[in-house]
């Protein structure tokens, strides 16, 4: 139930700027590996949107958590699985490669594997082989040599 | 008066829409002319009804009707007059009206060119039309009525969301409907076909300039979202895998693949049976992309009118159109045998390769638009799809595609040699390493996204001028101009591939970004360019408020651009919008925003230097154009066509 006001009451606040000036961190490098993980993390309360781009209060409190988890040292998979735990992996735009997901990223190249194969059987069936059309079997020629012959 | 009028002119639409589905059906079963006849004039006619009908919505947009609740619910007196008639569209109801209108257009249309088609197959197109009318005229109906009239009218209405008043996203939906609808029209004359039992040349050509044209549209209709994405958001995102965007790129890369595939079945007759499951498949996934959008199912930042009921309703308009059609395909696919033979490596080929690299792709987009919904529906686990699954699973496909497009766009039909079919591509193969080599040079972090995407790029853009200049044979330059328009076309579409192929990937890979707090009068400096935030003024709009700062930007000293980035609050919806200014160039965009006061003085300021992005919508622009000059090409029009309908007559499909 808190959870639920306190989402509501988020939602409710004056929309913000994505990100702000006074939430970029000194250190460059960091800075820009804080960009690129806040752009594949899901703002929780929005319709779609990473927290990079999002205006709403939330999204600003989980950049700045991330940043303050970089800079306290944490690899780049610690950091994004800190706010993973809390929110669950509604806010992974990548999802984990873990148990069912794996049907996930298998189907384009499965698909692409049953597709090829299909194509392939059915340009073979389409007939004319590449080296030109079939050599005259020995029957054919004695009866062309006969045929030319009369 | 005026909204009961529009109502009533839908409710006979509707009943219209029921005549032309079930008489010319079986006047074309019975053979009786005069039933078969009464298709084109029940297509007018549905067409004229629906069209007044959606003139009365409009009258009522216009004139600030608030009783019509629809009106109250999306518009403002005060709104611009463009923005009272875009917000026809700017909602549920009146974008399903929308919708009807250009079903019935398409059917009208088609009763109107397709005069060479012969009776039969034309009563049964239109009537297939008209049963996709009488679908969605009854949801229109039933369960979206625009002219619903209000108790006691309010003295003024609630404003259309600030973010769709905007010119770019005023003619989106149009384009976007034009194209999916379109598809119907391919719909239904596949249904005809199986229907008939038949499928040849004849039919492949006319097909072809209705999937040409929703193709073309719904290129625009992409392009024009996407384009509104970059310059309205406010950091000039302009493709971000959305739901709802994801809906419409499925039908253009299936209606990519139908374009093909009809010209095998046109030029020989091969691939038959595949294209009649493409063109069912096409209008599937306009279906589905309707059933996304309007549904909620799927949460998106484009949903609106999200309505389980609604929802359930489109389903089953889908479940009965593709589901009747599937079935209708696994009776009448094996009738439809192939003729001609081809090599593997041919132009059959590769537009079979073509084929299944877009079918494929469609797959890919497909499966990770719905798996959320299925995670959640099997394993109960709420997760999300986004950017990096996209991009990572569906890139390879589009990179195989620009590798062979140019190989096999001159492979000669029946059977080629590739060693015959590269000797004439060295010329490009070598300019586009040659690209490469200077991307990888300038690049600083030697992106292989950058070096790719740009090599693949002037790869397709100079395929494309040898595929025209090999048509020209030997006489040069003065048959250049002279050559069929659907060669110019086929050229000018994919040469357009590969220009955005180079925009997308130079501005992700060299995108630069800079955010800060920009005081009044001091200059800061980005990527060489020199930026000073020269004044922030107030000044009202007419349905808005409106702060615009005038922004300087100079380059080795000299001044380039004066730009005003501005930031808008809407009072009757209390939302704020941003209007980035952008400078734009053909090498690169200047883009400025500005942001909130900050307590301690100046603004925030964000500046993207964004290399080649105007090449994205350069390069649809390129294929919508090249679809247009295809269009045009004088085997579709009227009369030419009429003379070579009736020399060959159709054979029946053994």
């Amino acid at each position: 139930m808190r959870a639920l006001i306190l989402c509501l009451s988020l939602l409710l606040a004056f929309p913000a700027f994505a990100v702000q000036p006074d939430e970029v961190l000194s250190d460059p490098a960091l800075e820009a590996r804080a960009r690129d993980l806040s752009k594949v993390l899901r703002c929780p309360v929005c319709q779609g949107e990473t927290i990079d781009e999002s205006n709403a209060a939330i999204s600003r409190d989980l950049r700045l958590y991330l940043r303050e988890r970089l800079v306290a040292g944490d690899s780049d998979t610690e950091a994004v699985q800190a706010i993973a735990d809390r929110f669950g992996e509604y806010v992974l735009f990548e999802p984990p490669a873990r148990g069912a997901n794996w049907l996930l990223y298998l189907a384009g190249p499965g698909m692409a594997l049953l597709a090829l194969f299909l194509g392939w059987r059915f340009i073979r069936s389409r007939g004319l082989s590449e080296e030109g059309p079939a050599r005259l079997s020995d029957e054919e020629k004695a009866r062309l040599d006969h045929i030319l012959r009369d | 008066m005026i909204a009961e009028l529009g109502h009533f002119a839908l409710i006979l639409a509707f009943v219209v829409a029921i005549f032309q589905m079930i008489v010319p059906m079986i006047g074309a079963a019975k053979g009786w002319s005069g039933w078969i006849e009464a298709a084109r004039p029940a297509a007018l006619a549905q067409f004229g009804l629906v069209a007044i009908s959606f003139a009365a919505l409009t009258i009522a947009f216009m004139t600030s009707d608030f009783s019509v609740s629809l009106v109250y619910e999306n518009s403002h007196t005060s709104k611009p007059m463009i923005y009272k008639i875009s917000g026809v569209w700017g909602n549920h109801e009146g974008s399903m009206l929308l919708w009807v209108l250009i079903v019935a257009l398409f059917g009208a249309m088609a009763a109107v060119f397709d005069a060479n088609l012969p009776p039969k197959l034309r009563a049964r197109v239109l009537a297939v039309q008209g049963s996709i009318g009488v679908a969605f005229l009854a949801f229109s109906i039933f369960t979206s009525n625009p002219f619903l009239r209000m108790a006691s009218p309010p003295f003024n209405g609630r404003d259309l969301n600030p973010l769709l008043q905007d010119p770019g996203l005023a003619f989106h939906p149009p384009f976007l409907y034009l194209g999916y609808v379109g598809l119907s029209m391919a719909f239904s004359f596949a249904v005809a076909a199986l229907i008939e039992g038949r499928v040849d040349a004849a039919w492949a050509r006319w097909v072809r300039p209705w999937t040409l044209a929703a193709w073309v549209f719904l290129t625009i209709g992409i392009a024009l979202g996407s384009w509104w994405a970059y310059y309205e958001l406010g950091w000039g995102g302009f493709w971000f895998w959305d739901p709802v965007e994801n809906a419409s790129f499925m039908p253009w890369l299936i209606a990519a693949a139908l374009l093909h595939s009809a010209i095998v079945v046109e030029k020989r007759e091969v691939l038959k049976s595949w294209t009649i499951l493409l063109a069912i498949m096409a209008f599937g996934f306009s279906l589905i992309g309707t059933f996304i959008v309007r549904s909620g199912v799927i949460t998106s930042v484009h949903s609106f009118a999200s309505d389980p009921q609604r929802g359930v309703f489109i389903l089953a308009i889908l479940a009965f159109f593709v589901g009747g059609a599937l079935v209708l395909y696994t009776f009448r696919a094996a009738s439809m045998q192939a003729r001609g033979a081809f090599a593997p490596v041919s132009r059959e080929g590769a537009l079979v390769v073509n084929n299944l690299l877009l079918a494929v792709s469609t797959f890919v987009v497909f499966i990770g638009t719905v798996w959320p919904l299925v995670a959640e529906m099997l394993w109960d686990r709420k997760l999300s799809v986004g950017a990096p699954f996209f991009e990572q699973a569906f890139t390879p496909f589009m990179v195989a595609l620009a590798i062979i497009l140019p190989v096999g766009a001159i492979l000669p039909w029946k059977r080629g040699r590739f060693r015959r079919a590269l000797y004439p591509l060295r010329g490009a193969l070598v300019f586009a390493g040659a690209i490469m080599a200077l991307v990888f040079a300038v690049s600083t972090g030697h992106s292989a996204l950058a070096v790719i995407g740009a090599g693949l790029g002037a790869w397709l853009i100079a395929g494309a001028a040898v595929d025209l200049w090999l048509r020209t044979g030997s006489s040069g330059l003065s048959r250049l101009r002279r050559l069929p328009r659907a060669d110019w076309g086929k050229a000018v579409a994919h040469g357009g591939l590969g220009v955005t192929f180079i925009g997308i990937s130079l501005l992700m890979a060299w995108q630069v970004e800079d955010i800060r707090v920009a005081r009044i009068g001091e200059p800061f400096t980005v990527a060489g360019y020199e930026i000073t935030l020269e004044s922030v003024d107030e000044q009202p709009g007419p349905n808005y408020n409106a702060i615009i700062a005038t922004m300087a930007v100079s380059q080795g000293g000299k001044q380039i651009a004066l730009l005003h980035p501005e930031k808008r609050v809407y009072p009757v919806q209390s939302m704020p919008t941003t209007e980035a200014a952008i400078q734009n160039g053909l090498f690169r965009d200047l883009y400025l925003v500005i942001g909130d006061e900050q307590q301690g003085g100046g603004w925030a300021v964000r500046t993207y230097i964004k290399p080649f992005a105007s090449w994205i919508w350069l390069g649809s622009a390129l294929m919508a154009l090249g679809g247009f000059i295809s269009l045009s090409d004088r085997r579709y029009r009227v009369a030419a066509g009429a003379r070579q309908v009736r020399a060959p007559s159709p054979q029946p499909a053994e």
